[in-house]
């Protein structure tokens, strides 16, 4: 009985050991040094807000993984050794594999700033940054205020859930509005007026300069490239992305880039050897997507992508269209197809925003065919199957914007916006 | 591992006014249970209701019209009251030792015993009681009045929490709706109507058999048939209320058109049970403690209401066509029947589960012919038919239904009684599992597994389990309350009503991922 070790307790990992049992009889052994069983990460902020507690984070009641036969272990591994197949563990130990999983998920990034290992300054990815959240800023009085840096996906989920506990909150971003890399200028802009509304002190174009330590090597202030203005805070938050967790392999004979490199089929250099998940570094991209892709629903994909493949049944990962979604404050935000935050060459956008400036949606389409390419929308859920199928189909913008109440989602008896978007629609085509 | 438990945020001083506001309200409702002697009786109760009132009204405005709208369930597990701390514990006692009271002990809140004018805090409410009905106040106009204002005010704060959404909203006005016209006013008017010789029993015309577990007793029959006409037309209402409209409802809405818009026990939990929805238990033993003991509740009553009618029908077809005999073959016949649809086109639905139904109707079935073999005019088998009343009652009506059920709110959630006791429940269950349209619809691949959904379940369902496998909830227990589609916060849940067809979608990769491997893995 073969034994196929997996190295990381996150969604790609736990899919891929739940899948291979579904398929097999293999022996299943999951490592991780962060808990003991599987957790939502996503739902760390919930925990700190107050919403839920650890136990509810766990997507599998603790008994689930021995009737399954699927093994624990909380460890560490130190290094990988691919020409004997065993890992070595801190604790000294040692463990034999057949086959390898990589699935170690992210790191929070940093870009060697002064102070960013000061006490209090620290990312929110693992159970223990959560942990020593609750020990840097529990309260505002331990934490008269805090600052974030990096305005992507976890800098306003940490703002959030700081502000819940009235921690006042200074949020630095680098760019000229929030998260407007990857969104278009209306929804950018919106965010931008969400976020002060929610009294969260904003500050647009600003670079982190350095971290100021106190006597007791724990953060005093931030000072600020721009102007040199210091803040004096008890916290930092490093939320400038997240880079694969990747540092235990260096000096293993596995092939790394900024991730561990993987084909399509998710086989590293070495036989037997797969990454997946936020870890996996694509060697060839697969069509707009990222080589590296840190969303949950990719490492759960990959997961049951390479269950298939090492039970035999040799599967390459090819994801379908792409789709995500996020929670900015009070304002839900999904995603279908490709919307760039310019339009592509030849592709324009089309852009409707409700007056109250919590709604909004933008699509992008070709110029000339006017090929419906994807969708955002803000506050107004929508039906992943139904733009899955419209895109395969390859609509026209013009059949999506008259189609769009097909593809609601919202709760029933919400007030819905297809009129006042067709409207848009129209005047926007008189007026070209 | 574990964190120390944060502090929930004080508080602010406007909150603190509404609370003082509130407390005044029940310490007035206090003193006349101490007997104070109120000389205005209706002024002091309007006071103390108005001052309750008022509080959570002023209360409800505080928390949530200041901050925008939006999910707000922050420091719902730092809180004492909501996280089985002290504060809960001790609401949980005091609600508890209410519901004792309230059931076995009505002369200590004041009832006079035979005839003899009320005291305490149920004379406080005669002035109310005889201005709708013109009777004086029982124990129970009591609990009607405190339960309507229980269920008015803290929908007005769920309202308020729930401002964004309009579902909420609209199933929130329903239930307020129906617990003050059908439950409170509509009877108490139609006791006015009352004389020597018309007389309808008390009618809560929404509170359906087998909840209303008296319905079909002798005394309630008797009064209905009296009462000419309107009774008839009432006990006819009362049959069809749970063999038409229910399930024709329920086949196209599921069991929520009862159980989160209408039902007055769903329009408690839903209002004043909104703040302990989080402590339903969702593990998987809760799930199969709840399946045997819902269905055993339903058996019983089942029996039991069987029993009691087949005791005053008479042997005798020339009296009336309905004797013994036939009702007892009427009751066989019908269970037959729906045990031999449910076998026939649903039986893969059904599962394991059908080898359970089969041993529950085939008891039911052995001790209905046993009831005619063996019984006498009174009794069934050994045991009297009014024992059997009598210990449902006691047992299900009372315990479960009142003093678990609603006093044990803070402690296990606010849906106990709905999930684990209520024979409706199960009715409805049985219908929207096996037939009808409703579902909650998991959206694709969006799912992140966060557990928000499974979190503010009340009813104990573990919804993450389903969505994260990109799989529709389609679960018995359903009240579809709509929670877990509001706390989601990437727009996965939608509770629908759809064709029958694709409703239950078991599969093994979600929407996103590689059409070939969906094709291969999802086609079975």
């Amino acid at each position: 009985m073969s034994h196929v070790v997996i190295i990381g307790n996150g969604i790609s990992g736990v899919t891929a050991a739940r899948h291979i049992r579904k398929l097999s009889d293999k022996r299943i052994t999951i490592i991780s040094s962060e808990t003991k069983h599987f957790f939502s990460r996503t739902a760390l902020m919930y925990i700190y807000m107050g919403h839920m507690k650890y136990e509810h984070t766990k997507p599998y009641e603790d008994w689930f993984w021995k009737k399954n036969s699927i093994e624990l272990k909380q460890a560490y591994v130190k290094t990988v050794d691919t020409s004997s197949k065993t890992l070595h563990f801190t604790e000294g130990d040692s463990l034999q594999y057949d086959q390898l999983i990589i699935a170690t998920g992210s790191k929070p990034n940093k870009f060697g700033w002064p102070g960013q290992d000061l006490k209090g300054v620290q990312g929110l990815y693992s159970k223990q940054d959560l942990d020593n959240l609750e020990v840097y800023a529990p309260n505002n009085k331990v934490c008269k205020r805090a600052v974030i840096v990096g305005g992507g996906l976890i800098g306003i989920e940490l703002a959030e859930m700081l502000r819940s506990r009235n921690i006042p909150v200074t949020f630095l971003v680098r760019e000229t509005s929030f998260w407007n890399g990857v969104l278009p200028k209306g929804e950018s802009e919106m965010l931008n007026r969400h976020i002060k509304n929610h009294h969260i002190d904003l500050r647009l174009n600003t670079n982190l300069k350095e971290i100021v330590s106190d006597e007791n090597g724990k953060v005093k202030s931030v000072i600020i490239e721009e102007t040199g203005e210091e803040t004096p805070c008890d916290f930092v938050g490093l939320t400038a992305g997240v880079s694969p967790n990747i540092g235990f392999l260096k000096n293993t004979e596995i092939t790394i880039g900024r991730g561990v490199k993987v084909n399509r089929f998710l086989e590293t250099n070495i036989p037997n050897v797969y990454a997946i998940g936020d870890c996996a570094e694509q060697q060839e991209t697969v069509g707009e997507r990222s080589p590296i892709e840190a969303v949950w629903y990719t490492g759960r994909m990959m997961g049951e992508t390479v269950a298939q493949t090492i039970c035999g049944n040799k599967f390459a990962y090819k994801p379908g269209y792409w789709f995500n979604s996020a929670k900015f404050l009070d304002i839900e935000y999904q995603t279908y197809g490709w919307v760039f935050a310019k339009p592509k060459e030849q592709h324009n956008h089309f852009h409707w925003k409700h007056p109250d400036d919590t709604k909004c949606i933008t699509i992008e389409y070709h110029k000339l065919t006017n090929e419906f390419k994807g969708i955002n929308t803000f506050g107004i859920r929508m039906r992943h199957e139904v733009f899955d199928k419209w895109l395969s189909e390859k609509r026209s913008l013009e059949y999506v914007i008259k189609h769009l109440k097909k593809a609601n989602f919202d709760p029933e008896f919400f007030k819905s916006f297809e009129k006042e978007i067709f409207t848009t629609y129209n005047k926007q085509l008189t007026s070209i | 591992m574990s964190l120390a438990k944060p502090d929930a945020q004080d508080i602010s001083s406007k909150q603190k006014i509404a609370l003082t506001l509130g407390v005044v309200g029940l310490f007035i409702l206090s003193l006349a249970l101490l007997n104070v002697d109120f000389s205005n009786r209706g002024w002091t109760l309007t006071a103390s209701l108005l001052l309750i009132t008022e509080g959570v009204i002023l209360f409800a405005n505080d928390a949530y019209l200041k901050k925008s709208k939006g999910i707000k369930n922050d420091d719902v597990w730092f809180k004492s009251l909501s996280s089985r701390g002290l504060l809960g514990w001790l609401t949980g006692i005091v609600l508890t030792t209410f519901y004792i009271v309230l059931y076995f002990y009505p002369h200590l809140l004041g009832l006079g015993k035979d005839g003899n004018p009320n005291t305490g805090l149920v004379s406080l409410f005669d002035p109310l009681s005889n201005l709708l009905s013109g009777n004086p106040a029982s124990q129970w106009f009591v609990y009607g009045t405190l339960y309507t204002v229980a269920i008015l005010v803290f929908g007005y704060k769920f309202l308020l929490k729930y401002r964004h959404n309009r579902y909420e909203q609209i199933r929130t006005i329903s239930v307020m709706f129906f617990q003050l016209a059908f439950a409170f006013l509509i009877p108490e008017f139609m006791a006015r109507l009352n004389s020597d010789s018309f007389n309808l029993p008390y009618y809560d015309l929404k509170n359906i058999w087998p909840l209303n577990y008296y319905n079909f007793e002798q005394y309630r029959v008797d009064d209905f048939i009296s009462a000419g006409n309107i009774g008839l037309a009432l006990l006819i209402f009362g049959v069809i209320s749970i063999f038409v409209i229910t399930p024709i409802l329920t086949y196209k809405y599921g069991k929520r058109w009862y159980c989160s818009w209408v039902c007055g026990c769903g329009g408690l939990a839903e209002t004043a049970g909104d703040s302990f929805r989080h402590l339903s238990d969702k593990s998987l033993k809760a799930w199969k403690l709840e399946r045997w003991l819902v269905h055993t509740v339903l058996v019983f009553v089942v029996l039991m209401t069987t029993a009691v009618i087949y005791t005053y029908l008479s042997y005798d077809p020339e009296k009336y066509w309905l004797t013994k005999g036939i009702f007892l073959a009427l009751v066989a016949a019908f269970l037959t029947l729906i045990f031999t649809l449910v076998m026939v086109f649903k039986r893969k639905e059904f599962g394991k589960d059908a080898q359970y139904g089969a041993i529950g109707y085939f008891v039911v079935i052995i001790t209905l012919i046993g009831m005619h073999y063996f019984s006498s005019d009174t009794k069934l088998f050994l045991l009297e038919a009014e024992t059997l009343r009598a210990s449902y009652g006691f047992m299900i009506g009372s315990i479960f239904s009142g003093v678990i059920g609603t006093g044990f709110y803070p402690i296990l959630g606010n849906r106990v009684w709905c999930r684990f006791g209520c024979p409706m429940a199960a009715i409805l269950g049985f219908q929207q599992r096996l037939f009808s349209k409703f579902r909650i619809t998991t959206n694709g691949g969006q799912c992140i597994s966060c557990g928000n959904c499974s979190s503010y379940c009340e009813m104990g369902i573990d919804v993450r389990a389903y969505a994260q496998k990109g799989e529709n909830i389609v679960r018995s227990s359903c009240v579809g309350c709509g929670i877990c589609s509001a706390v989601c916060p990437r727009g996965v849940l939608k509770l629908e009503n759809d064709s029958m067809k694709g409703r239950i979608n078991p599969t093994e990769v979600l929407l996103g991922n590689d059409v070939d491997l969906m094709d291969l893995l999802n086609q079975k």
